[in-house]
């Protein structure tokens, strides 16, 4: 009798390693079968890898006030000429690249974060909780995101990347709260939520283990929503001055590029680089999420 | 002897998958007289709805109908065009879909939802000729006038129901399908429901098809029985015959493991499980769960013959028997 | 006598606002049932939509909080049970639901359901010590744990599904099972080892059930005892036997007579009446709209429960030469019939 029950309990401990072969090949024919999310993560990969080894191959001296005649064309010796201080576009660009995907995927993950936890809570215990979390997400998403920024950025003695992905934080929670709110009212009411209680389970425990779970599609989707929203903010304010004065970012190129008229001056070189590489950016997170919305939709149409 | 009100010959539906087609419906032939009630009865994945819903031409992509034929009045619907089809569908054939209280739209009156489908087929003339329709409508079906002008979340579920009835009936259809009409209702009142519907029925002399899996139901409204298994008819037969003396296995299991008011305590299932549409067992698709299997039923299929008179059925059992 | 393990005690809830009571919806309406340990028995607790049967059972369970009277476990109120002592009730009341697929999560195997209540409850000291319970419990079930751990619920069919959820309460190693149509969502040919696994509970496990549904058939075929419900009030109660065969109050035997029997032979007595506008006169029995038996009293007053015979009640003006009974003697639901 007992060899019978140790010959079943090992032959589904071998299922359960199976069945973890079969996620990662699940997962991978999932990636193979979906183009959309592939190239759209590829891109991602692609812009990633340069933000990370980019600064490792250029010497940030070269990206000094006077390194260099001013004002140069792209050339051999400089691939993507110099500004109007002298500065070496190539270097000043790949030091920018990291920074200004700092502040997208600080202010992203924190707004999300904060979604997650906020959108959880409310949803799941609901009463006062949800009361006030709801009040606050509410009335707090309909403010004038950029104009209230630009007066926080101003007030703001100097601007560092952390800081200004926190001052954009503040802003990007709102949404994700709200969505995430909703899933979970609809999830509260699942068979298994009940069943959970009824094994033991009590109130923190069901969010983490068993609603969240069930929430990683939309918050993958919010997450990347909240990361180009972010960094649209970041751009936008970017390109009015306000951001980072002593450290390069993508956007305060472009507000440099304007200050000093290059748009005027025909400087193509300066200007047009941080534009293209922006629109990459939100191209690669817009294909991502795109290629996301059809994985979470033909799980649901697979469910019903 | 008259003709049948309808006949479906070898239907065949589909479902075209990546991983290769899902036969819902093999290979489906019937018949049904004028005013019959016939009720196709099986479990879930069976193929019954998807049956009626091929009669009805309401099939969709990715399920195609890849053969066969569905004669009413003389035409294979089949072979109508969409809109030929349209014109046909709550005409001629009319369907009462299941949680059909559910399909009422909940901002427009009873009266509206009549209107609508009888002008969707006909022209009409006058408003105050409606009214009067509408009310001798109403009563047929047993619902009071007041009703006409009510909103469906005014009604009770029997009453919901009721009113779906009365829209199938309204253009006086030849031949009624009902999917499982009554499964979201409680016993009392499916038991009026389904009085409303004989009533109905016969004063219009329609043939009724009545999808579904009580068997209690079956034996209560039916004249005759259709079981199906696995996307196959395996049986057909009149309703006391079905009961009484069934011949396919998988019938007679069927009957055996209803449960009753004079067995306590003994359960009798059906071992096994249905077949996953995907991978049916070659030959017999019912062999895996048949308790008098042969070697012959695991290779070939077998055929659906009239094995007593009247009654047909596919199983090896019974080959040769044909008359 | 010993105190009953749980106790409704005049519960009634009503949903809806209103301050004052019984303005919104009288789900359960001054019901009061016990179940003690003494022998286990199945008890059906049979009704239609809106009868009340479904509240009744979350007030049991102590999901729903009661709008009057109260819900006792072991003697205390649920709701002032302290965190030990819910645990014990959790532990010792159960329940088993009624949809086979939305019970399980689909993020995880289905074996999550049957570790998780090992590991909160303490019940298992090693890995291997839980798995041997998993695979008894799943053994009573009929289940195999090849066949059925370590795949996800879409992989399982319903039946297999609603069976583990019966060994999934099993595992905690429960006093009392609530089964809340248990098998109203699985195929007919898979009900029956659903049926006997639950006949099982009782009688290899001592465990009470109480049989929630409102298909009269297969609560027959599993229970000793019944109680019909009519809109939260309790119409009949006795021995699930004669209910059946030789029911008493005229709502019973209306139901009886509706079921739709597999026989071709016996047909129903089909009455194709619609249903009724007339909304109730308050005070009144609930079901004098429809009773072919009602006359002036019953309008006006809520008949209470008679021992309309031993060891049987009826909420029936019929019966007003018998005696009124305390609820708990006839429907203590482990009391045995006095014949």
């Amino acid at each position: 009798m007992i060899l019978v029950q140790r010959a079943r309990m090992i032959s589904f401990q071998h299922a359960k390693v199976t069945g973890l072969l079969k996620l990662g090949r699940n997962m991978a024919h999932g990636l193979r079968t979906n183009k959309t999310l592939a190239i759209g993560l590829f891109m991602i990969l692609m812009i990633g890898l340069v933000a990370l080894v980019g600064p490792l191959l250029v010497d940030p001296d070269d990206a000094r006030i006077g390194a260099y005649p001013a004002r140069l064309k792209p050339s051999a010796e400089h691939w993507m000429g110099t500004q109007q201080q002298g500065r070496d576009l190539l270097t000043v660009t790949m030091l920018a690249i990291p920074n200004s995907l700092k502040v997208g995927l600080i202010a992203g993950s924190v707004g999300l974060g904060i979604g997650i936890v906020f959108g959880l809570s409310a949803g799941y215990f609901g009463g006062r909780l949800d009361t006030i979390i709801k009040l606050a997400s509410d009335t707090l998403i309909i403010l004038p995101g950029i104009a209230i920024l630009v007066l926080v950025a101003v007030s703001i003695r100097t601007m560092t990347v952390e800081m200004m992905a926190l001052v954009v934080a503040s802003f990007a929670w709102m949404y994700p709260t709200r969505t995430i709110r909703a899933q979970t009212l609809t999830l509260r009411e699942r068979g298994y939520v009940q069943v959970a209680k009824m094994n033991g389970m009590t109130g923190i425990g069901i969010v983490v283990r068993e609603i969240m779970p069930n929430l990683l599609p939309y918050i993958a989707a919010g997450f990347v929503g909240a990361v180009s929203g972010a960094m649209l903010a970041t751009v936008g304010l970017e390109a009015l001055g306000l951001g980072p004065q002593n450290q390069f970012t993508l956007g305060m190129e472009i507000y440099w590029a304007r200050f000093y008229g290059a748009i005027l001056r025909g400087m193509w070189w300066w200007w047009m680089p941080p534009v293209i590489i922006i629109g990459l950016v939100f191209v690669a997170l817009l294909i991502t999420s795109m290629g996301m919305d059809q994985i979470v939709n033909s799980r649901l149409r697979r469910s019903t | 002897m008259t003709d049948p009100a309808l006949q479906v010959e070898n239907l065949r539906v589909y479902y075209h998958t990546r991983t290769g087609p899902v036969k819902a419906v093999d290979d489906v032939t019937f018949s049904l007289e004028k005013g019959e009630r016939l009720g196709l009865v099986g479990e879930s994945g069976s193929g019954k709805t998807t049956t009626a819903l091929a009669i009805m031409g309401m099939i969709k992509p990715p399920a195609i109908i890849e053969s066969g034929r569905v004669i009413l009045n003389g035409r294979n619907l089949l072979q109508l065009s969409k809109e030929q089809y349209r014109r046909v569908r709550g005409n001629q054939i009319a369907l009462i879909p299941q949680g059909a209280m559910n399909s009422l739209n909940p901002v427009m009156r009873v009266r509206s939802h009549i209107i609508d489908t009888i002008e969707a087929h006909r022209r009409i003339k006058r408003k105050e000729d409606i009214s009067g329709q509408i009310q001798s409508l109403l009563a047929k079906v047993g619902l009071p006038s007041e009703v006409s002008g009510m909103y469906p979340h005014e009604l009770s579920g029997g009453m919901k129901q009721r009113v779906t009835i009365a829209m199938g009936i309204c253009l006086e259809p030849s031949v009624i399908v009902a999917d499982e009409p009554t499964s979201a209702l409680d016993v009392v009142v499916q038991m009026q429901v389904m009085a409303t519907l004989e009533k109905a029925q016969q004063e219009l002399n329609a043939a009724v098809i009545l999808v579904g899996h009580d068997m209690g139901l079956m034996a209560q409204f039916c004249d005759r029985i259709g079981v199906m298994y696995a996307g196959k008819l395996v049986e057909i037969g009149s309703v006391e015959q079905i009961f009484e003396d069934p011949l396919h296995p998988y019938t007679q299991l069927l009957i055996s493991s209803l449960p009753k008011f004079d067995k306590k305590g003994d359960f009798k299932g059906i071992p096994g499980l249905p077949p996953s549409a995907k991978n049916l067992p070659p030959g017999c698709t019912f062999n895996p769960r048949c308790p008098k299997v042969m070697d012959h039923c695991r290779e070939v299929e077998p055929r659906f013959l009239e094995a007593r008179p009247d009654r047909w059925t596919s199983c090896h059992l019974y080959e040769g028997a044909e008359s | 006598m010993s105190i009953p393990l749980l106790e409704a005690r005049n519960v009634t809830r009503v949903f809806g606002t209103g301050l004052f009571k019984k303005t919104g919806n009288v789900a359960v309406d001054n019901i009061s049932l016990t179940i003690s340990e003494d022998r286990p028995t199945i008890t059906a607790i049979a009704g239609e939509s809106g009868s009340g049967k479904t509240t009744l059972a979350r007030l049991l369970l102590g999901a729903l909080p009661a709008t009057e009277g109260e819900v006792l476990y072991k003697g205390d109120p649920l709701s002032k049970l302290s965190r030990h002592k819910w645990r014990e009730f959790r532990r010792e009341v159960q329940t088993i639901f009624q949809d086979p697929f939305d019970a399980f999560n689909p993020f995880y195997k289905v074996d999550h359901v049957l570790t998780v209540p090992l590991s909160i409850f303490k019940l298992a000291r090693s890995r291997q010590e839980a798995n041997s319970q998993i695979v008894e419990a799943l053994e009573l079930v009929g289940l195999r744990a090849e066949d059925t751990l370590g795949r996800y619920p879409h992989q399982l069919s319903g039946g297999q599904r609603q069976r583990l959820m019966v060994a999934r309460a099993l595992l905690l190693k429960p006093k009392v099972i609530l089964a809340d149509e248990p098998v109203s969502m699985v195929d007919a040919s898979l009900r029956a080892t659903i049926l006997e696994s639950i006949l099982k509970l009782k009688e290899e496990r001592s465990i009470t059930v109480l049989y929630i549904t409102h298909d009269l058939t297969t609560a027959y075929q599993v229970s000793d005892r019944m109680i019909v419900l009519y809109k939260g009030s309790i119409a009949e109660a006795g021995d699930v036997e004669q209910v059946i065969h030789d029911p008493q109050h005229p709502y019973t035997k209306l139901l009886i007579s509706s079921i739709p029997q597999p026989d071709p032979k016996e047909k129903w007595e089909k009455d194709a009446h619609g249903g009724a506008l007339r909304p109730l006169t308050p005070g009144g029995c609930k079901f004098v709209d429809r009773c072919p038996a009602a006359f002036d009293r019953c309008h006006s007053t809520l008949p209470p429960l008679y021992m309309s015979s031993p060891g049987r009640a009826a909420a029936c003006f019929l019966y007003r030469d018998h005696p009124v009974v305390e609820a708990s003697e006839v429907l203590d639901t482990t009391a045995q019939p006095a014949l």
